[in-house]
């Protein structure tokens, strides 16, 4: 095992420029001032025994093994907590500190159970290695004296035990819940030899831990320990590669036993998290290997029908049959398909290829359709490109970070990680959410202004920022002269200073204070350098795109944009988002986000897939399931989505699926969709994949296939498979060719090809000839578009308003312990934090219906009806109530509207306006639901 | 006309009823129509003598000792306002040899006058170190504090003025000064008996240390078991900031110190200075790593200046008379005086401030008389529970860092602690072990499971010797501070010099 393990320097390394040499065991050495002896030694060879002390952690010095002896010094100080210091003279290795070493291991194992042999850790812990290093040979101290040998067992968590009997008190796992996740879930109570590790006086399951698994791995013992090791024992080999949850795209090490997955430990090489994961990437992987999985195609005649297990070739057959006499009947146009923000580039860009050159059209969409299309509009008309400014480490260079409409500590776990360190560094912080999301007010963190907007104002609200800063001249006025567009400008400059946009009028609108408008506005534009972060709560509207740009305008505005610590940050949702829009999943635009209609862009394509391409745009998401309903949409296929539990209006939904001729679910499950599907294709895990994802920072990263596919196809393959039935071969020997491919034919992925990725690990996309080694940051000397363009953000509100018959606004919005439509982590043991999608509401508003916590209650909307059970919250404020939508049978899409996102029908998804009151019984869709899913069952 | 009567207010002169004294006084002067004025003073620190209560008479201040409320008919019949016989009579304060004996020089006003009498500190000679510092530059303060030869009193003994140098050259938005009343060793009061008598006085030291390393804020860590204590600092803490002694404008001169009082939460660990830090931070008092030093990064990150209260309050005078008369006292590099405190099995038990350089024996029969039992002395302990047990052979040794150093021992807080010939020795070393074990603040390893190892090696009638020595040397080179790597101290002396009370050893030592 101890070469599947990284090496560990021992302490953080030093960001000093400067460089001091020393000698450690007659070895010269040289590092940056700052560095540990600790850290210098294992650089030069000397592997200092220590328990305390790991990498991604300060220096604690409480083991006491690390001591050295340095020339001219007294005593033995710890390597851990002493700076290497210009020509110091220090020894490792003597008779006194074997002595001390010895002595202090005997201690150690004087409190410590002798069960090595049936272990967990045997073989992975890192009190045996030191044990045999110090040559320990004999535990003097009488075995009866005081110890923790009698602790009980905390299994309360169902993917590690807490042995305290094992502990060693190093308080590794503290530390990593303060340094690294920062929840601070974890203490040490009591002192002295009392002093014990403590989720706060509860057990694992009960407390404020969030399941990151940070302590887990930092412990050095077996005391906390991942119930797999527990059962499997340790693995025998590495895959290194990428978490497919959410877009932060964590890197992970798949420590594998044979076939099976024993851990997922997050990589310390992983550039977007830094050794760091979350409870759904590190634990929530056994979803792969659960009963449900689908392995084997199926096809049937009608949806009605019971499903028939095919070969392959079948399976591709009838499909390619179907859609080729759908074709024939109805025109080109009347099939379509949709990519899959799960899946990876080299699988999505082959299903967009199929669409285009198999299928004859552009009626290609991604899921992004629902979720950030407005980001890529809006960054692309402001900025030049449909992507995220920064990377993810930015953030450490923050002084003021704005949160718009994103949850960053529940949707993407570790990048709230990496901003709570920099808040608690003592950047400002800004929340812009109706809601009071945990980052308002945290553990030594809290918003320096909270404005808690109602649903739908964000755009007045922009605009107020913007009337601010034009108003009380907090304009960068050298950067936009130097850098953006000026007759833009001043007709932007001239819209903000319009009295409409005054915060004192726009209060009216957004129900916030003006003075806290003004306040966080001045905030935002002193900096000196302030960061946007936004999620859904931005792109979800029908405003979105204007949002996007109402931001982008304030960034450039205030000179915010072009280096580390600012810039305009979409907080991407899926694992491959970013990546799936690359690669052109769009009806309007090729790879590179360059036009159909372009006659250079589409000859390039043509020449590469040597057939001729369609030069007109094809159909958007709801544009395919309104033909549908029409009749003249008839045939779909769709890679890795449920667009029957997450698009909106599920009723306009499933008429639109249950009026096909063909559909094509391509799925790890017999998921909401397949149950209107004719052909079943099974998918691939990301355990399974061969290819690349790219995060929310542009960062290409590789996914590796750690287990083989059940299905005994890869993804792509499939695809392949279906499109050469159906008349065009997409000949490619392994992934690595179709990324190839994708170089060839994307200017901004011109350097990239597997072998360039697994010699680097990964690359932020611009990588060209010009950036080979990509870009962490963008626009940096210009705009990718020449200079910043300034669009008029005129708030128009939405036609969704509350009024008497449905008095109050839904929202929505995610759980940490689910992902999504919930389909792989509520088969996993994550289902036990969040059973269900529950209704929050203020107890102003449940007062006034007679509505207590866990009561079922009815939620009507223009749309349709659903129940939840009710949540009195003081997060949302009055007039507003709040769901998730994880859970199928919530049914919580019966409720949301139709109404979209003026540029990009990006759904209207954050604003419903709805009443709600006491039910003693389901929904008639719920209860058609549970019917058509128990019928399915059997 | 009205006699003046000064009945002390301390601690331990409230806990010997010196309130219902005072009361018994009041009252019964009431009763006789008799004009009396009590003033509630600090204490003098003849512990042994307390309640000690004073008359203002035209030869001085006459004394009666041990009074308790039942004293007080006889006194009255005695005439003590006019200083007359009494078989508690004392005489003349001033001449008591137990105190007329000792150079104080930081205790020198103690037990004067009401401890937030501003008005008498100053007439006192108070605020003359002060006043002086407001017209000097900060690199002059620290010159004197420099050639003083002041070194840290808390038991580290560290020159004084490398620490103000440090903290005035850092750099750092705002430095502070902090104060470590966290008086914990076993034994010693003199922290407390400064706090309570003569509170001006730290007030003043803050102030001038503040001056000169440009810190304007001042912290008190006060343990909490000293509640009268936090009252009197509290008030003249308010006082001084009335009378423009603490503020944003220290008597006009345009310059700046204020200071505030946290009560600390009960742990010894706590009087180590960086864990007193991490309590002032709201945080369990462990230990931290040095480096940093808290000069450069102390309190939340800031440059700050740590003393003991009694080296703050040797700095008024230095700066008010020069470094030079500080320097002439006291012994090789032992500069100054020393405030020993002498408990335990003795019978002048209190105070005694001498020069460093007067030896055991001399403080223990000139000053305390020998031991209240009559018993022969075994064994002294000095310096807190951490401190070395000397046998009647080594009382000769000079009080002074040196001497002691060479000893193995130190003088820590200057706590002096007497055990007669009825002490069991062993049981001294295990009590060394679990009071270690006790206020162990768990951090590190030789400590944590170290003393509870070692008091159970000691708990053995034949304990083995060989692996207690074994652990003392991890305890001494291993522990992350002083708690721990002092705990073998007290073990190892009780070894040494008695080694026929520890079984085994005497066995061996018979084989």
């Amino acid at each position: 095992m101890s070469d599947l393990k990284p090496l560990d320097l021992g302490t953080p390394p030093s960001p000093s420029e400067n460089n001091v040499t020393l000698s450690i065991d007659g070895q010269s050495v040289t590092v940056p001032e700052g560095t540990s002896i600790l850290r210098a030694a294992r650089l030069a060879g000397s592997d200092i025994p220590s328990l305390c002390a790991t990498e991604s952690l300060k220096a604690l010095g409480s083991c006491r093994l690390c001591l050295v002896e340095i020339d001219g010094r007294a005593g033995t100080p710890s390597s851990c907590t002493t700076p290497a210091v210009q020509d110091m003279v220090v020894q490792t290795e003597t008779p006194r500190l074997n002595r001390i070493r010895k002595g202090v291991m005997e201690l150690y194992i004087s409190d410590h159970p002798l069960d090595c042999l049936t272990c967990a850790a045997n073989g992975d812990c890192e009190l045996q290695d030191m044990a045999g290093r110090v040559g320990l040979r004999d535990v003097r101290y009488d075995n009866a004296g005081t110890n923790h040998l009698d602790a009980p067992k905390d299994t309360s968590n169902p993917y590690f035990t807490f042995d305290p009997a094992k502990c060693i008190v190093c308080s590794r796992c503290v530390r990593a819940c303060d340094e690294v996740q920062g929840t601070l879930a974890l203490n040490v109570s009591g002192r002295g030899f009392d002093a014990v590790i403590s989720a706060g006086g509860t057990d694992f399951f009960d407390s404020e831990c969030v399941s990151c698994g940070a302590c887990v791995q930092a412990c050095p013992t077996a005391t906390l320990m991942e119930n797999t090791v527990i059962d499997l024992g340790l693995p025998d080999r590495v895959v290194k590669t990428t978490c497919a949850y959410c877009g932060v795209g964590c890197s992970f090490r798949a420590e594998m036993k044979g076939e099976t997955v024993v851990r997922m430990v997050p990589d310390v090489d992983g550039k977007a998290n830094h050794g760091h994961s979350c409870v759904k990437g590190r634990f929530a992987w056994g979803y792969a290997t659960h009963p449900d999985r689908q392995t084997k195609p199926m096809i049937r005649e009608h949806i009605s029908d019971d499903w028939r297990v095919v070969s392959w070739n079948e399976a591709f057959t009838f499909a390619a049959t179907r859609l080729n006499a759908i074709k024939e009947k109805h025109g080109a146009s009347s099939i379509g398909g949709i990519t899959s923000s799960r899946c990876t580039n080299e699988e999505v860009w082959l299903v967009q290829k199929m669409i285009r050159a198999a299928f004859g059209n552009n009626n290609v969409d991604t899921c992004a359709r629902v979720c950030h299309s407005p980001t890529g509009y809006g960054l692309k008309q402001t900025f030049g490109e449909s992507a995220g400014t920064q990377n993810f480490d930015s953030v450490r260079a923050a002084d003021v970070i704005m949160v718009i409409g994103a949850n960053p500590t529940e949707a993407h776990p570790v990048f709230g990680s990496a901003m709570k360190q920099r808040l608690r560094e003592g950047a400002k912080l800004i929340v812009l959410d109706p809601r009071k999301i945990e980052l308002v007010s945290a553990p030594h963190i809290r918003a320096d202004y909270h404005l808690p907007l109602r649903p739908g104002t964000n755009v007045a609200m922009v605009n107020a920022f913007a009337h601010v800063i034009v108003t009380e001249n907090l304009l960068d006025e050298n950067f936009v002269a130097a850098r953006c567009d000026t007759v833009s400008f001043k007709d932007w400059r001239d819209f903000a200073a319009r009295s409409e946009n005054a915060p004192e009028i726009v209060s009216k609108i957004t129900g916030v204070p003006a003075d806290t408008i003004r306040a966080a506005a001045r905030l935002y534009a002193q900096g000196p350098n302030s960061a946007i972060y936004y999620g859904l709560g931005v792109t979800e509207h029908s405003q979105g795109s204007t949002m996007v740009m109402g931001m982008a305008n304030l960034a450039m505005a205030t000179g915010n944009i072009g280096r580390a610590g600012v810039g305009v940050n979409p907080m991407r949702g899926q694992n491959n988002v970013q990546g799936s829009c690359d690669m052109g999943s769009f009806p309007h635009e090729f790879a590179g986000y360059r036009p159909v209609s372009d006659d250079v862009t589409r000859t390039q394509f043509e020449k590469e897939w040597g057939v001729t391409l369609d030069g007109t745009p094809g159909l958007r998401i709801p544009n395919m399931l309104d033909e549908a309903c029409a009749g003249t949409f008839k045939g779909m296929y769709i890679q890795g989505e449920d667009i029957a539990q997450s698009d909106p209006n599920t009723l306009h939904v499933e008429a639109a699926l249950r009026g096909l001729d063909c559909l094509i679910v391509q799925d790890l499950f017999l998921n909401e969709t397949a149950r209107f599907s004719h052909v079943f294709l099974p998918g691939t895990s990301f355990l399974e994949k061969d290819g690349t994802f790219i995060n929310a920072e542009r960062r290409i990263n590789r996914v590796r296939p750690a287990i083989t596919s059940p299905t005994g196809m890869a993804e792509w393959q499939v695809t392949a498979g279906l499109s050469a039935a159906m008349g065009y071969a997409m000949v490619y020997e392994n992934a690595a060719q179709i990324m190839d491919e994708i170089a060839r034919l994307s200017p901004t992925m011109s350097e990239v090809s597997f072998a360039m990725l697994d010699e680097k690990g990964s690359v932020q996309w611009p990588c060209t000839k010009d950036a080979p080694e990509g870009t962490p940051v963008m626009h940096v000397d210009e705009f990718v578009r020449g200079k910043g363009l300034f669009v008029l953000t005129e708030f128009t509100p939405t036609e969704e308003q509350a009024n008497r018959k449905f008095p109050l606004l839904l929202t929505t919005g995610r759980l940490l312990s689910q992902y999504n439509v919930g389909q792989q982590t509520r088969r996993t043991e994550n289902q036990r934090w969040a059973e269900r999608d529950e209704l929050e509401i203020h107890c102003a508003d449940a007062d006034m219906r007679g509505i207590r916590t866990g009561d079922l209650v009815a939620i009507h909307s223009r749309m349709g009806e659903t129940t939840l059970r009710a949540r009195i919250s003081e997060r949302v404020q009055p007039g507003v109530v709040y769901t998730t939508f994880h859970h199928p049978e919530s049914g919580a899409n019966v409720v949301t509207t139709e109404l979209s996102d003026w540029a990009t029908s990006c759904p209207e998804y954050k604003v419903t306006a709805v009443q709600v009151h006491p039910a003693n019984h389901l929904s008639d869709w719920q209860n058609q639901h549970q019917n058509a899913a128990s019928d399915a069952a059997q | 006309m009205t006699t003046r009567i000064y009945i002390p207010a301390d601690m331990l002169a409230i806990a010997l009823c010196a309130d219902e004294v005072a009361r018994a006084i009041a009252e019964t002067a009431k009763t006789n129509g008799t004009e009396i004025e009590i003033i509630r003073t600090g204490s003098r620190g003849a512990c042994w003598a307390e309640p000690l209560i004073e008359v203002e008479t035209d030869t001085g201040r006459i004394a009666y000792g041990k009074i308790s409320a039942d004293d007080v008919p006889g006194l009255f019949a005695a005439d003590f306002l006019g200083g007359g016989a009494h078989e508690k009579h004392l005489g003349l304060v001033d001449d008591i040899s137990f105190l007329q004996t000792q150079q104080r020089h930081i205790f020198k006003s103690c037990g004067l006058y009401a401890p937030c009498d501003l008005a008498s500190y100053a007439a006192n000679g108070g605020f003359a170190g002060l006043r002086a510092a407001l017209s000097m530059c900060a690199e002059n303060i620290i010159d004197e504090v420099e050639v003083s030869g002041l070194r840290g009193r808390g038991g580290a003994a560290f020159p004084a003025f490398i620490k103000w140098r440090t903290v005035q050259g850092a750099n750092g938005p705002q430095k502070y000064i902090v104060c470590n009343a966290d008086e914990g060793d076993s034994g010693t009061f003199a922290d407390r008996l400064i706090m309570e008598s003569d509170p001006f006085l730290l007030i003043e030291g803050m102030v001038i240390a503040g001056l000169s390393t440009q810190a304007d804020k001042g912290v008190i860590y006060l343990r909490s078991e000293y509640p009268l204590a936090r009252r009197v600092l509290e008030k003249a803490i308010t006082v001084a900031q009335e009378q423009n002694w603490l503020g944003a404008d220290i008597q006009g001169s345009g310059k700046a110190f204020d200071i505030s009082l946290f009560v600390g939460g009960g742990s010894y660990v706590c009087g180590e200075e960086t864990a007193l830090l991490e309590s002032l931070e709201g945080k369990a008092g462990i230990v931290r790593s040095k480096p940093p030093l808290p000069a450069l990064e102390g309190l939340h990150g800031q440059p700050t200046l740590i003393h003991n209260v009694l080296t703050l309050c040797a700095v008024p005078e230095i700066i008010a008379k020069g470094g030079d008369a500080h320097a002439k006292l006291g012994a090789s590099r032992s500069a100054g005086t020393m405030c020993f405190q002498l408990a335990g099995d003795i019978k002048h038990g209190g105070l005694v401030e001498e020069p460093f350089g007067i030896s055991l024996r001399a403080l223990l029969d000139d000053f305390g008389g020998g031991t209240r039992t009559g018993l022969p002395i075994k064994a002294v302990q000095i310096g807190g529970p951490l401190g070395a047990y000397l046998p009647p052979s080594l009382f000769d040794t000079p009080l002074t860092y040196e001497a002691f150093a060479a000893l193995g021992a130190g003088l820590g807080h200057g706590g002096i602690v007497v055990f007669n010939e009825n002490t069991d020795m062993r049981a001294q070393a295990r009590y060394a072990f679990e009071f270690c074990a006790h206020e162990s603040c768990g951090k590190c390893t030789p400590c944590r499971i170290g003393a509870v190892r070692g008091a159970e090696l000691l708990a053995s009638d034949t304990p083995d010797l060989g692996l207690v020595d074994d652990l003392c040397e991890i305890m001494v080179a291993g522990s992350a501070c002083a708690m721990g790597s002092m705990t073998p101290i007290p073990v190892q002396s009780a070894m040494k010099h008695f080694p026929d009370e520890f079984g085994a050893r005497a066995t061996q030592a018979a084989e």
